[in-house]
């Protein structure tokens, strides 16, 4: 069936809330949902205002009470609009969910998804942008998940509400429109998911999450017209990083680079250039690996300021040409 | 009025005298005193324990408030869901749990309550219905909300109690939770466990009132303002706010006026770091002791004699050593918890 991003989002919430009867979701804007696009349409009418939770403007005890209910044996999704706000429920997922496990034991768990939704852009500035997915890839037992795909933004949605784990979903508004067709629902299992070869190529690796694994794959197009032939590689589970796969590829193309929509001091690439370079002999490398991110600013509002912010396929051609000696 | 009854509790000079137990059973007030007792050898135990230094870890004792737990345990099920914070071994206790087991914890065993990953601040037994004690102050606030709100969700006619101190409602998440369990008519009682301090600063430098319960005003709320150091009262008090919350599913305020006899952390009393605190005032809180009150009504009645209180006290003493020694003898976690329960499903089997 033919699906965009956005309604891949919500097929992956019909798919939940029709299968668990304890699937609930909380959190603002959901009797109106206008805030995120076309992703949670018509779920309260649907499957009634006592699982589809509008609430107060309380990011954080919303949060709190999604962990709480998870505690209780509940499926709860919380979902944040933005990013930005979500910052107020910091206690809630890094000092409760995450920690739960590991604090009693293994003998409880918190099984809450955090839908975390990036919304940036259009001259919206310094809160309204941020993409911190980094920030919680850094704490032991969160797992964050990045989908760039329309299939994998429903079918890590569905795992990631069925993980026994704290997962934070985190989706991107830029996506939404990305069209595909897809398959009937087939359960798979979080664990066992991890970073995905996009596309292959003998040249260069690229690494991405998210939207920017789509500028990946947009700049490798055009960076095969320059003969430079590009394997892309979807990170897709942030926390618990499994690297092996951007090893071997960097053992075949021994060139990398890392595109990402955070920002650059401790960011998510550094992760990637780190793990490569604890995993490969000296020389491995045939240049210097490079990293395509924000610049270590905040978003700026101004349109004339905000047009060079954001990276852009023609920006990773321009560099990864000049690692190749082209352009 | 509120703030006119708790000037009054919180004056020391009050409320010394023994507690009413009219109307009140022999076993009942057998099992109060119990109780009450089990939970304080415990901790006098830890007390000497971090004295001593066998405790690595901090402890915090809330000796001189047990009435509370007691009281309300008592009215609670072990499917309800029960939330405490940095000073919970009485929340834990008076809801059944082992002793040694919660001694095996504190001491970082693998037999304790929380397999010896939590120690005396991250406490977890879900058996009997405790859910989880955390230190960040009112982290387990919105938590315990969660919790009641699946219980309603799920139709159990559970209620979530979440026990916080006066200092808690000095932090934002407590107004969000409180707001959104009334709005959304979730059945949890909050109990301010307000024994006047915040670590070391007293409540009169850190609120324009010492009545917390102005938030459940604040919130169209029922509420309570209790003496928290006379059990009978706890216990009557807390069964009408959670029989209303089990069959109205609307949340209840139960603000406990009560005072720590150590300081906010380990064995001492902390006279010197307590801001507004003497020895003249734990003095004189310790004549409103919750125990003595009890012990002296059953006396006056004939429930027990001296000696009966003696040979009581004798065994629960005699236990707690048992329990102690059991605990101090037991073994460490393997090496592998540390890597092993970060998640619930593991990504490398």
């Amino acid at each position: 069936m033919k699906h965009n991003y956005g309604t891949a989002i919500l097929s992956a919430f019909e798919y939940l809330l029709e299968n668990y009867s304890d699937a609930v979701v909380i959190g603002q804007g959901l009797w109106s949902p206008w805030y995120v696009g076309n992703s949670m349409t018509n779920l309260d009418k649907k499957f009634g205002v006592e699982r589809i939770i509008d609430t107060p403007v309380s990011e954080s005890a919303c949060t709190g009470a999604a962990v709480g209910a998870a505690l209780a044996g509940m499926k709860p999704i919380v979902v944040h609009p933005r990013m930005d706000f979500m910052l107020y429920a910091m206690d809630a997922i890094v000092n409760q969910a995450a920690k739960w496990s590991h604090m009693t034991g293994g003998q409880a768990s918190c099984g809450v998804t955090i839908r975390a939704i990036i919304n940036r852009g259009g001259e919206q500035g310094a809160q309204h942008s941020q993409s911190l997915h980094a920030w919680f890839a850094h704490v032991p037992g969160l797992r964050v998940v990045m989908p760039s795909t329309v299939s994998d933004a429903r079918d890590l949605l569905i795992a990631s509400v069925l993980s026994p784990d704290p997962v934070m979903y985190i989706d991107d508004r830029w996506l939404y429109d990305l069209e595909d067709t897809l398959e009937p629902v087939s359960e798979i299992d979080l664990t066992k998911e991890g970073p995905k070869i996009l596309r292959s190529g003998s040249d260069i690796t690229i690494v991405a999450s998210g939207y920017a694994a789509r500028l990946a794959l947009e700049a490798a197009a055009e960076l095969d017209v320059l003969g430079i032939a590009s394997e892309v590689i979807d990170l897709r589970i942030l926390n618990p990083l499994n690297p092996e796969l951007i090893i071997d590829s960097v053992g075949k193309t021994r060139h990398l680079a890392v595109i990402d929509g955070g920002w650059k001091t401790c960011g998510i690439a550094g992760e990637i250039l780190a793990s490569v370079a604890e995993n490969t002999i000296p020389g491995a490398l045939k240049k210097q690996p490079i990293r395509i991110m924000l610049p270590d600013a905040p978003a700026p509002t101004s349109i004339a300021l905000e047009k060079n912010y954001y990276p852009s396929a023609t920006n990773i051609v321009e560099r990864i040409s000049l690692i190749f000696g082209r352009s | 009025m509120d703030d006119f009854l708790l000037q009054e509790l919180s004056d020391p000079d009050h409320f010394q005298e023994p507690i009413s137990i009219e109307n009140i059973d022999s076993d009942t007030l057998i099992r109060y005193l119990n109780g009450m007792l089990r939970i304080r050898y415990a901790e006098r135990r830890l007390a000497r324990g971090k004295k001593e230094g066998d405790i690595g870890g901090p402890v915090h004792l809330g000796v001189g408030q047990e009435a509370i737990a007691v009281g309300i345990s008592g009215n609670l099920r072990k499917t309800d869901r029960i939330f405490g914070a940095h000073r919970s071994h009485s929340h834990v206790l008076s809801m059944g749990a082992d002793l040694y087991r919660l001694f095996a914890e504190v001491l970082g065993k693998d037999d304790g309550l929380s397999r010896g990953m939590g120690g005396s601040m991250h406490l977890w037994d879900q058996a009997n219905g405790f859910y989880g004690s955390v230190p960040i102050v009112s982290g387990t606030v919105p938590l315990a909300v969660g919790a009641a709100l699946a219980a309603k969700l799920q139709n159990t006619e559970d209620v979530g109690v979440i026990y916080l101190g006066d200092g808690a409602v000095e932090e934002g998440v407590v107004h969000e939770s409180l707001n959104l369990a009334r709005v959304m008519g979730v059945p949890v009682l909050f109990v301010v466990e307000n024994n006047l301090f915040a670590s070391h600063m007293h409540i009169s430098l850190r609120q324009p009132k010492y009545a917390t319960a102005r938030f459940a005003v604040a919130n169209d709320m029922l509420y309570e303002i209790v003496d928290g150091n006379d059990v009978v009262k706890m216990h009557q008090t807390s069964k009408n706010l959670i029989s209303y919350a089990r069959t109205n599913s609307m949340p209840v305020f139960l603000e406990a006026v009560t005072y720590r006899w150590y300081g906010h952390v380990d064995w001492r009393e902390d006279i010197d770091v307590g801001v507004n605190r003497s020895e003249e005032e734990v003095a004189a809180w310790r004549k409103r002791d919750p125990v003595a009150r009890l012990v002296c009504a059953m006396l006056a009645r004939g429930v027990y004699s001296e000696d009966d209180i003696e040979s009581l006290e004798l065994r629960i003493e005699k236990e707690t050593e048992i329990a102690w020694q059991q605990a101090k003898e037991s073994h460490y976690p393997p090496h592998s918890a540390l890597l092993g329960r970060v998640y619930a499903s593991k990504m490398y089997d």
